[in-house]
């Protein structure tokens, strides 16, 4: 692991490859399935569905019933 | 006896909303269990009580509506009720609760032909909008300034809109400036309250209309304690116009998006949420002892 200026352990960033793009998405450390994700180069929204390993796809298209 | 409540939260996608309120059950040290209403099967014929409360976050109206049907004759105490997403669930429907709690909403006819609507629309005066009895984020709503666009709007309706595009919900233009207000309510208490301003003459947030403060006065929260209390509401958010003559309660929420309005406001509306549904839990947890109890 790569350590900062510091001295300190880098995190490990986690990232997975959009199936849309094949853009490297970077995912924050909390990340949740069933997250949205945005591709970082198309914008299209993106499902974390699993987190080991960490899937991704393209997310459900927006419903007429969807809202608040 | 435990009085820990099992915690449910009855959800598809997670938006950033879902994800801060996990954040605030985690931050209490408080479980809860992730329903997916996507990988549900609801068995009703044979049923358990596996919640004692159960904050509802579908994304899908339809599926939040029967699920919560579900779980409350179950005797599971739901953050809304079945009832709650019904009404805000139907602008008609919410629209009748605030006016039988007299509530001040803005001119709304409900027509169900083209002729009618038409005659309901002139009555009115123009300009009016044209909303979806069931629907959402702003979506398929028209402003009609004119009759050419009255008869154009309610014949692509007829002939393209599937059978609920039949129930015309007509609401008088409210001339605001692009400006409403959303406000939060939680537990009967509004906790905070944002303006939404757009060039557009829809606002809301989730079609680019910009998030402000909006303070909260005595006015503006007994008027959002009340439509909450009409609809029956948990946790809900409240649209309003300001007009000359006071407020006016344009719509409730039941599946409240607050993304927006954290920083704007600088409350923790996520926190507040979740506090509410784990007290509630444990306050239903100690009746049913008491009541045990006294049996």
């Amino acid at each position: 692991m790569a350590n900062d200026p510091n001295g300190n352990a880098a995190a490990k960033k986690l990232t997975a490859v959009s199936p849309i793009t094949g853009a490297i998405v970077e995912l924050p450390a909390n990340v949740e399935v069933g997250e949205l994700i945005d591709d970082p180069e198309s914008g299209d929204e993106l499902e974390v569905v699993s987190l080991d390993p960490i899937t991704l796809q393209p997310a459900p298209q927006e419903e007429e019933d969807w809202g608040e | 006896m435990t009085t820990t409540p099992r915690i449910g939260v009855l959800c598809s996608l997670i938006r950033p909303e879902e994800k801060l309120l996990f954040e605030a059950f985690r931050a209490r040290g408080v479980e809860f269990e992730r329903i997916d209403d996507r990988s549900l099967v609801l068995d009703l014929k044979n049923r358990e009580r596996k919640f004692d409360i159960i904050l509802e976050r579908c994304i899908n109206h339809s599926r939040a509506l029967h699920t919560l049907k579900y779980y409350n004759d179950l005797g599971t105490y739901t953050v809304n009720s079945f009832e709650t997403a019904q009404i805000c669930g139907d602008k008609l429907l919410t629209s009748l609760a605030l006016a039988k709690a007299g509530i001040p909403i803005p001119d709304n006819y409900v027509a169900y032909t083209e002729e009618s609507a038409i005659e309901a629309i002139e009555r009115m005066g123009y300009p009016v909008v044209l909303k979806p009895a069931v629907g959402s984020w702003g979506r398929l709503l028209a402003k009609i300034n004119d009759r050419d666009a009255a008869e154009a709007i309610l014949e692509h309706k007829k002939i393209l809109g599937s059978y609920h595009h039949s129930v015309y919900y007509i609401q008088k233009f409210m001339e605001t400036g692009g400006r409403d207000i959303r406000a939060f309510v939680v537990g009967g208490e509004c906790i905070a309250a944002i303006y939404r301003d757009s060039e557009h003459w829809i606002t809301n947030t989730a079609r680019g209309g910009k998030a402000s403060k909006c303070e909260l006065n005595a006015d503006l929260k007994n008027i959002c304690s009340r439509a909450s209390s009409a609809v029956l509401g948990d946790v809900v958010a409240i649209d309003l116009f300001e007009t000359d003559a006071g407020y006016l309660v344009n719509e409730v929420n039941y599946t409240m998006e607050f993304r927006n309005s954290i920083t704007t406001t600088g409350v923790n509306i996520p926190q507040l949420v979740v506090d509410y549904v784990v007290q509630k839990g444990e306050q239903l947890i100690r009746e049913r002892t008491e009541s045990r109890k006294a049996a």
